[in-house]
């Protein structure tokens, strides 16, 4: 119920929500948890393996429980723990893994069989065929939430910063080290998951340097750099932290989390600690919640979970929980498990006595309380039970980022042994505000690295701090103690596992799925692995805890994608006449990271009948191909001949300027990396064309050697690909219409032959000419600067217009080059092909220099006879065009043996007829013989040919 | 994320840089296919020191070694 009174949130704005259906209200400050609680809503989830009805446990972070279903506007989060959402108007809330609610679930008789679900369950019974015979029935009972199937629409960003001091949580510990450092010089970031700075102190009466804690809050945050409702996640390597900002609560909207990685010299872990559950039979009824969470609840949002009160304890921290519950109206008993027990005024405090049963229909509605042992015991009504097991210091952050851990006997937790490291505030055990509030100042100045001469802020000592009795659940045989809430885990089931012979805590975490669900086991690890330690007679400290590792909560993937999705995950790169293609009804697709033409279709026409139709134009009139993706590198220096020699595999220092080579470039392990056209602009001055797809790799290569092997040669490399537009004029009428672009360049045979370029002008524009072919036809490639590219396309297509000009596209190039042998790397050729495999051995003979990757084609495996090399293949039905991939098989007997796959198979226009290209153990040995192919389980058979099926002389290169 | 010194830039972010592997010695042609294999296939692999070839690829270019701990990722002089 909701108090008249008091709370951090706004009466003045109510909210309206549903919860399963039921029109709700709660106020702006809310969370839903507080909202459900401030309704009297008891069940909110069904547990995750027995479908047990479970209330609200925790009020932040650590909750087991409260996993719902969010709805709002158009947004869906089928996973929202309802502890740490932002109470919205207009909410649409569902409780999940219940049917047809978490109130009435069909499958809660689940829990009538726990006896035979115990720890281990699925690996010894469903292996009887095969796990994945019941996986999908498994599946569908388990699961928290149904995942819809909306595109996120939300706008994602990352963000990174740094400075000088990462302070990672804004309670009085946290606050009192950022205020130190910032005063002694440092920059200071604090990053604090809840929405607004205080931590503890915002359900604490406390006072710091005299005036109310909260008032110290403001002042010490004003000027200060606070990230709120900014989960750290992750520490990670070099001082880098990834944090998650909730922004889900923005004003504009429910907007998309901001992932920030900051990178900070120095940080001081001031994390906190998580109250841990007690363990004792049936303590998983709704109506049982940790001690400080109905003291959050009380003082944050005016809630009042229950009226008639028991606070179970075993330590001092929940005595405040009562005494506020006290103050509120509640009728409110202690029964503190330490044999001794102070005096407090209008509460029953009850010594040696812990709850040994809890009862109820829909809720709690009584406790029994007794000693440990169960000798004793009176039953006492109740509808809230308050519980405290002590407290686990938030150590994850500070073990991710390499933090030893000690189990430390006194406090009965595992506390960081800070070396080097700056830890503060009650991650170090430390309970009481003043202490906390010191360690603070100190951590501050010693990240800071500066004395400052600010005082530390002071608060009263506490009255309370006997020391805690140490409780991981009551030798009470028959009787379910729950230690993690979430995957159902039962101190059974641990006391099995170890009789089982699981004594390491990895290997009883993934047994039992102990601490493996959403919550990670925050509020259960250290319960379970207690309880290990008693059932194997192992210490506490040498059972260990579990690693720990991002994240601290989940974080969702498309968070970390950022903008890094949809179109902008590996944007196209586009050629400077995209949009002249495109009004052309060019096919766009992507080649190697660019938007090029596939072909341009007709209307009507299909894409196999325009590549045709493209490629029959190329080869008998003329064609026009944007080639403007073809990498271009230009190479200069007085020791560019001689430093690319090294670098290729032909010979290119030889090469006359104005001449071009087409020529292969290795890896060290002689397989062939890349091929291209080099050319000689000037005798210091090379232009090379690696393909589309590789000239950053090119590039990189160049520089790598240059820098490492070679770096008293001077010569330099620079990437001009987007600074010129480049497009072939292909096919017999292909000299007559670059002619009439004009320049007055020499176009003669005898002046500008195949494998030749020049230069010339188109008015004010320089422009390069070369003779190089694709296709097998006579090309002309004019580049010009991109800026005039979109000129000079309109200009080549109006100038041929009459010779009856077309633009192909890719899949016509690829059918024009099969049909000369010409090959495509990483398509014909692979990462063990070498270039004897291609049948271009000239260069190893005649080259002696050690260029890259000659050694590594004089081994045993490069030279052997029986390597595959690169054949024609033409199928035994013209008709049949071979998948890429059939295989060429020997068949033996009854086996067969691979010979070898076809790497290109088109069908040809100009032959009428499939052809294709493969690569064949012993290719060239087998001239003329006919071959076995497999596929998919058919026969066919090709004959093994030349490469080049068209025009073998070249006649129509030159003529 | 490693923060690496560029020798030229300073410390940057590894995502301004590209890993090279472990650098190898080229030895001359004439040696046997063994060392040759070794320079070009075997490397170390060491859990600890480990000197390795980077490039400030997002940033001047610059290729250098760099002293790496394999286990703590800590950049050693
Ligand atoms: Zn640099």
């Amino acid at each position: 119920m909701r108090l008249a009174s008091g709370g951090r949130i706004d009466r003045a704005k109510k909210l309206s929500f549903t919860w399963n259906g039921t029109a709700l209200t709660g106020f702006t400050g809310d969370t839903i948890a507080s909202a459900l609680l401030a309704n009297g809503v008891k069940i909110v989830a069904r547990s995750f393996k027995y479908h047990r009805p479970r209330g609200v446990f925790a009020a932040w972070v650590d909750e087991p429980n409260a996993v719902v279903d969010v709805r709002y506007g158009d947004q869906h989060d089928p996973n929202a723990r309802a502890t740490l959402v932002s109470l919205r108007d207009g909410m649409v809330v569902a409780g999940v893994n219940g049917y047809p609610s978490v109130a009435h679930d069909a499958a809660g008789a689940l829990d009538l069989l726990h006896r035979f679900l115990p720890a281990g369950f699925y690996y010894k019974t469903f292996m009887t065929p095969s796990w994945q015979s019941y996986e999908p029935q498994i599946r569908a009972m388990a699961g928290l939430g149904q995942v819809g199937d909306a595109i996120e629409t939300r706008a994602f960003e990352t963000r990174t910063a740094r400075c000088d001091v990462l302070v990672i949580g804004a309670g009085p510990a946290g606050l009192a080290a950022a205020r130190a450092a910032q005063a002694a010089g440092a920059s200071v970031i604090v990053a604090d998951d809840r929405p607004e700075p205080g931590g503890s102190l915002l359900w604490d009466t406390a006072t710091i340097d005299g005036a109310p804690a909260l008032d110290w809050v403001g002042a010490t945050t004003a000027g200060m750099r606070v990230l709120s409702r900014s989960t750290v996640f992750g520490a990670y390597d070099h001082g880098s932290f990834a944090v998650l900002e909730d922004r889900a609560a923005a004003p504009a909207g429910w907007a998309g989390p901001r992932l920030w990685v900051i990178r900070a010299a120095q940080v001081v872990f001031a994390t906190g600690a998580i109250e841990r559950p007690l363990v004792f039979p049936d303590n998983d009824r709704p109506g049982i919640m940790s001690a400080n969470a109905v003291l959050a609840y009380l003082r944050q949002h005016a809630v009042l979970p229950g009226r008639r009160v028991i606070v179970a304890t075993n330590n001092d921290s929940a005595y405040a929980t009562a005494i506020a519950l006290r103050d509120a109206g509640a009728a409110v008993e202690i029964a503190d498990a330490r044999a001794e027990a102070p005096n407090i005024e209008g509460i029953r405090v009850r010594p040696a006595s812990v709850p040994l049963g809890t009862g109820g229909r829909g809720g709690l509605a009584w406790v029994d309380l007794g000693p440990c042992d169960g000798s004793r015991r009176e039953r006492v009504p109740a509808d809230l039970l308050a519980v405290s097991g002590g407290w686990s210091p938030a150590v994850h952050l500070f073990s991710q980022a390499g933090g030893a851990l000690r189990w430390d006997e006194a406090l009965a937790a595992f506390v960081p042994v800070a070396a080097g490291q700056h830890v503060a505030g009650s991650v170090t055990g430390a309970w009481d505000l003043a202490t906390c509030l010191a360690q603070g100042h100190r951590a501050g100045l010693d990240a800071a690295g500066r004395a400052s001469d600010l005082a530390a802020p002071h608060a009263p000592a506490s009255a309370l701090a006997r020391p805690i009795l140490p409780l991981w659940g009551l030798d009470l045989p028959g009787t379910r103690q729950w230690v993690d809430y979430q995957n159902d885990v039962t101190a059974k089931d641990v006391r099995l596992a170890a009789s089982e012979g699981y004594r390491s805590v990895e290997h009883l975490k993934r047994y039992t799925t102990l601490g493996m669900a959403t919550d990670q086991g925050k509020t259960s690890n250290v319960n379970g692995l207690a309880i290990l330690a008693d059932a194997t007679g192992q210490a506490i400290q040498d059972v260990g805890t579990t690693k720990f590792r991002p994240p601290f909560t989940p974080v969702p993937l498309a968070a970390i994608a950022g903008l890094r999705a949809g179109a902008l995950f590996a944007p196209l790169r586009h050629l400077p006449v995209h949009d002249d293609h495109v009004a052309l009804g060019a096919e766009m697709r992507d080649y190697g990271g660019w938007a090029r033409p596939a072909c341009y279709r007709g209307i009507g026409e299909t894409t196999a009948a325009a590549v045709k139709r493209e490629a029959t134009n190329a080869r008998f009139r003329v064609g026009l191909f944007d080639g403007s993706s073809l990498g271009k590198i230009e190479v200069q220096g007085p020791d560019a001949a001689a430093f690319l020699n090294l670098m290729y595999y032909n010979e290119v220092a030889n090469l006359r300027p104005g001449r071009l080579r087409y020529c292969l470039l290795l890896r060290e392990t002689g397989v062939v990396y890349d091929d291209g056209v080099v050319a000689r602009l000037a005798p210091d001055h090379y232009l090379l064309s690696p393909s589309s797809s590789h000239t950053a790799g090119v590039l990189a290569m160049l520089e790598l050697w240059h820098q490492t092997e070679y770096p008293t040669m001077q010569v330099s490399f620079h990437d001009v690909t987007a600074a010129w537009a480049t497009f072939a004029v292909s096919g017999p009428k292909s000299r007559e219409i670059v002619m009439a672009l004009g320049g007055g360049a020499d176009l003669s045979e005898q002046a500008l032959p195949h494998m030749a370029m020049t230069k010339t002008m188109l008015g004010a524009v320089p422009c390069r000419i070369a003779r190089v072919s694709f296709t097998g036809e006579r090309s002309y490639e004019v580049s010009v600067p991109s800026g005039y590219a979109h000129s000079l396309w309109r200009r080549l297509l109006d100038l041929g217009e009459k010779a009856g000009i077309m633009p192909y596209g890719i899949e016509s190039l690829s059918v024009l080059r099969a049909e000369k042998g010409y090959i495509l790397i990483g398509t014909d050729t692979d990462g063990m092909t070498l270039p004897v495999d291609l049948g271009l051995e000239g260069p190893l003979r005649a080259k002696k220099i050690d260029f890259v990757g000659k050694r590594s084609l004089l081994t045993p495996d490069a030279t052997r006879p029986d390597r595959r090399q690169l054949v024609g293949l033409l199928p035994a039905d013209p008709a049949v065009v071979p998948v890429p991939g059939t295989h060429a098989v020997l068949r033996d007997g009854g086996g067969q043996r691979s010979l070898g796959w076809i790497t290109t198979a088109c069908r040809s226009p100009v032959l009428q007829r499939s052809v294709a290209l493969g690569m064949i153990e012993s290719g060239r040995a087998r001239m003329g013989e006919t071959i076995d192919l497999f596929h998919l389980g058919q026969f066919s058979r090709a004959t093994i040919v030349a490469t080049c099926f068209y025009d073998p002389a070249g006649e129509k290169l030159h003529g | 994320m490693l923060a690496l010194p560029c020798p030229h830039c300073g410390t940057r972010d590894e995502a301004e840089f590209q890993f090279g592997g472990e650098p190898a010695i080229r030895p001359p042609s004439a040696v046997t296919d063994t060392v040759w294999a070794e320079y070009v296939y075997m490397r170390s692999n060491e859990k600890g020191p480990h000197r390795e070839l980077w490039c400030h690829a997002g940033g001047c270019g610059q290729w250098f070694v760099l002293t790496r701990n394999t286990a703590t990722h800590a950049v050693l002089p």
